[in-house]
């Protein structure tokens, strides 16, 4: 009971200190988004008076099986969150695109310009969908692997709704015009504040279940997984510091400035992609690639070196965000060479995940989730190998600043990180409901080729794009001057960026195929009546010579 | 498995993969197990290649900072350095057109087709940096902005009335030699009541050729002769000493539709255009002169009434 009035005491005065900041707020986004977190703090208030099982109620709504031997129900709503952040994010991300090749669709209005869409888009399919993503599976690994069911449960329930509330503080931020205005790092500093204290419990959460564990050795997917955390608690604490200008306001300056700013930055945002896509995603990657294709991992010692050597070298290579700018040219070089080490490392993940397959390649066949982490390990590994590529200076002046880099960061992000979510996400749910298979797997064959389809129009449109851009920018003509003016060349790329739009619209469908697929996997309906895929079909009975053997 | 790294033979905690042949490690976790392969030795050898690279490159370049300063590099190279000698040797390979056309004046590139034709090319270059913003990148123009490929001028066509204007510009503050003339706002300061300014703009409709006369114009008629005349000219011929457009054609500023016409009558216009000669150095502007004066609508050099050969200081009256 003394729990209870505790409990529902502190939520009561979070919702009184979100009413006196709206009642305070010095500008109306701030306000609204005290508003919200005094709506999220009513909510908790009343389930915590009303003595809610908030389990018992979602395993309802959700229609959940029995409770199992694991701390499951969290994971079924990170895959519902995944699935719909998901959705929301391709959709904003389309759009953006169609905002590029047809700027009328501007609409002249402030809450919808590229400016305001475009984080909202990155945000929601990096930290919402892949977020939420890695959160589900780390959750769903961990115990697995640990043999052990999560520590803290309330925290790790915390940890879910405690990040949902950042991404709609974040989005609803971008919306009104709040950002701190770098990249991908936009949200102001008390929802970065806010995603510091989930952060924290998400890391006591990983590492209790790891700390409780029944396995003697920790499996190496667990590695991956808590190097994500832990280096995305520093990078988001280092390059998030900034005072506010007032505490009932959304403005506040970085305690940063010049190229000290950039530089960290950019070390932040690429240890993002380095920690939170690259070495996140391989903990998934190593977890349910074995456990599709029933194979043993490749090589353990092959884990081991690429894992050290990935996250040594991933923290220095930074800078080649920077490359011909203020940086100083002794911090460029040291970016530029800790990339190219990197691609080897990098690499080690593919060759573990693809070569597991060794046995089981017949799979390719017959299995569509299987082929789902196939490709997306083959779009890992063009993507770290066209990334190191591009930090050598000679190639950067070209790449720099165009297309090229949107196609580079989308054949990783719509291949490598997509594709092995979208496996995991297929691998999880029939297991989290309990159902005999999926509802369709012939859908997840369609899903499979349309986003595929649909990364190959994005990214080729975008090498086209960005190699046009690079080239018509430095073109001189025979008297030394400069022969295209900016909109010259912004006018040359319609074509691809019409083309590019169109592979995001593929991709976006195969993502709405997966969505239907999954939901009547919930519901748990009537498997689909389809073909089943094995083997061509063999008819003994037919396969007999037209005349008896005696006739002959 | 005749390999140097794999030192356990059949001693492996684990069992043999009947599929590969080879032993796992002995570890399980919920069913997965792994395989003791070695390292690939392709992965291995690109591995150590970009390791030797790396240092090869930090050894050749600025890489590693001290207390006060970096190393330089084995090969002197900085970015500021190469900076400087691109620019340079580009600064060099024009520096003959530039000495040539600085010591031109803008009526006489014309004497010089190589020369003229170096001129326009650089002028094509420095519009698309600073002028496409307003002009458009086919220096078509658009609303409050002058299309510079027709005949249809403001101030005047001819190269040096161009480079005065480009030079000083149109209404800039803070050059005493722009070009200044100011619309009366008819309107808005009651010059005219609105039923006036209808007239007025029905006047223009008509001699623009939009409208068929009426009572409304034969009334604008006489209230144009009293207030704009001065400058558009008695038949709305356009004053180029002030910059007053031509009213007779179909080519509008603004609009040539009664809506935009009774409010460029109320409340009047007032263009400005930059003193380019603030911002750009005087070979740049000549440049720009002579391209704007190439792309159609150029007109030739006005004859001086005295002698053809002396009259440099002519410009200045502008038409």
């Amino acid at each position: 009971m003394e729990m209870v009035v505790l409990r529902a005491g502190a939520w009561f005065a979070v919702l009184v200190l979100a009413v006196v900041a709206w009642a305070l707020a010095v500008d109306w986004g701030f306000g609204v988004h005290m508003l919200i977190c005094a709506v999220a703090a009513g909510l908790g208030l009343i389930a915590t008076l009303r003595g809610s099982d908030i389990d018992a109620i979602s395993r309802g709504i959700l229609r959940s099986p029995d409770q199992g031997k694991y701390d499951d129900e969290p994971i079924r709503w990170g895959v519902i969150a995944t699935v719909f952040w998901g959705m929301a994010g391709f959709l904003a991300g389309l759009y953006i695109a169609l905002e590029l090749a047809f700027p009328a669709l501007n609409l002249g209005l402030e809450f919808i310009n590229f400016g305001r869409l475009r984080p909202l888009h990155t945000s929601a399919v990096i930290f919402a969908f892949g977020g939420n993503a890695l959160i589900a599976t780390s959750y769903y690994v961990v115990q697995r692997t640990c043999r052990a069911r999560l520590a803290f449960p309330g925290l790790a329930r915390f940890v879910f709704w405690g990040y949902q509330l950042f991404i709609v503080l974040a989005a609803t931020g971008y919306l009104m015009g709040i950002t701190q205005g770098k990249e991908y790092a936009e949200p102001e500093w008390y929802v970065d504040l806010w995603l510091t204290i989930v952060w924290v419990a998400y890391l006591v959460v990983f590492v209790g279940t790891i700390l409780k564990r029944s396995e003697p050795h920790i499996y190496v997917a667990n590695w991956f997984y808590l190097s994500f955390i832990l280096t995305v608690a520093m990078l988001h604490l280092v390059n998030n510091a900034s005072i506010p200008i007032s505490f009932f306001g959304s403005k506040s300056i970085s305690v940063y400035a010049g190229v000290q700013s950039a530089l960290v930055q950019w070390w932040y945002g690429h240890n993002a992609v380095g920690f939170f896509l690259t070495a996140g995603f391989l903990g998934m990657m190593y977890y349910f690639v074995p456990k599709q294709a029933n194979r043993p991992v490749y090589s353990y010692r092959l884990s081991i070196i690429h894992f050290w050597a990935l996250i040594f070298l991933y923290i220095w290579a930074g800078p080649h965000h920077l490359h011909y700018t203020a940086l100083p040219d002794w911090a460029q070089t040291l970016g530029m060479v800790f990339s190219i080490m990197l691609w080897m490392p990098s690499w080690g993940g593919m060759i573990n995940g693809l070569m597991t397959l060794n046995g089981a390649w017949d799979k390719l066949r017959t299995d569509p989730i299987m082929r789902m982490f196939v490709m997306s390990l083959a779009f890992y590994g063009m993507s770290t190998f066209e990334g190191p590529m591009m930090s050598i200076k000679t190639v950067n002046s070209l790449s720099h600043y165009t297309d090229w880099t949107i196609g580079h960061v989308h054949s990783g992000a719509l291949g490598w990180n997509g594709m092995v979510t979208f496996g995991a996400l297929y691998y999880l749910t029939p297991r989290l409901w309990n159902r005999e298979r999926l509802y369709s797997l012939r859908m997840v064959g369609w899903h499979f080729w349309l986003a595929t389809l649909g990364i190959v129009f994005y990214a080729a449109s975008m090498w086209v794009a960005g190699v046009t851009q690079g080239l018509m920018w430095r073109e001189y003509g025979p008297d030394g001057y400069l022969v295209n003016s900016f909109v010259e060349t912004v006018k040359a790329l319609h074509p691809m960026y019409v083309a590019r739009a169109f592979g995001g619209l593929l991709y976006l469908s195969g993502a709405s195929i997966m969505t239907y697929n999954i939901t009547r996997t919930i519901l748990g309906h009537k498997l689909r009546d389809e073909a089943p895929l094995n083997e061509t079909a063999f008819d003994p009975a037919k396969d007999v010579p037209l005349k008896p053997a005696a006739a002959l | 498995m005749a390999n140097n790294h794999d030192e356990g033979g059949a001693d492996h905690g684990g069992r043999l993969d009947e599929a590969t042949g080879v032993h796992t490690v002995g570890h399980e976790w919920d069913g997965i197990e792994e395989l003791d392969n070695p390292l690939p030795r392709w992965w291995l050898m690109l591995f150590y290649v970009c390791i030797l690279f790396a240092i090869g490159y930090v050894i050749a370049y600025p890489a590693l900072p001290g207390r006060h300063s970096a190393t330089p590099g084995m090969l002197g190279w900085t970015s500021r350095g190469t900076l400087a000698a691109e620019t340079t040797a580009a600064d060099q390979s024009r520096a003959a057109v530039r000495a040539a056309i600085a010591a031109t004046s803008v009526e006489d590139l014309a004497k010089d087709p190589k020369l003229l034709r170096a001129a326009i090319e650089g002028g094509r270059a420095a519009f698309k940096v600073n002028c496409v913003q307003c002009h458009g990148s086919g220096a078509a123009g658009g609303k409050g902005y002058p299309n510079l490929n027709d005949d249809d001028w403001l101030w005047g066509g001819d190269i040096a009335t161009i480079h005065q204007t480009l030079e000083h510009g149109i209404r800039y503050p803070g050059d005493d030699a722009t070009r200044m003339s100011q619309m009366p706002s008819f309107g808005r300061d009651g010059i005219l009541t609105p039923a006036q300014v209808q007239d007025v703009v029905s006047h223009v409709r008509v001699i623009s050729g939009q409208e068929k006369p009426s009572a409304s114009s034969n009334r604008g008629s006489a209230i144009f002769a009293q207030n704009c005349a001065v400058c558009h000219g008695a038949n709305g011929e356009g004053g180029r000493n002030v910059g007053a457009p031509k009213l007779t054609d179909a080519i509008w500023l603004y609009g040539g539709d009664r809506a935009t016409l009774t409010e460029t009558v109320t409340n009047a216009r007032y263009g400005v255009m930059p003193a380019w000669g603030q911002r750009l150095d005087p070979v740049t502007v000549k440049m720009l002169a002579a391209y704007v004066h190439s792309l159609g609508g150029g007109e030739a050099t006005p004859a001086a009434p005295a002698a053809e050969a002396a009259a440099p200081a002519a410009p200045a009256a502008g038409q």
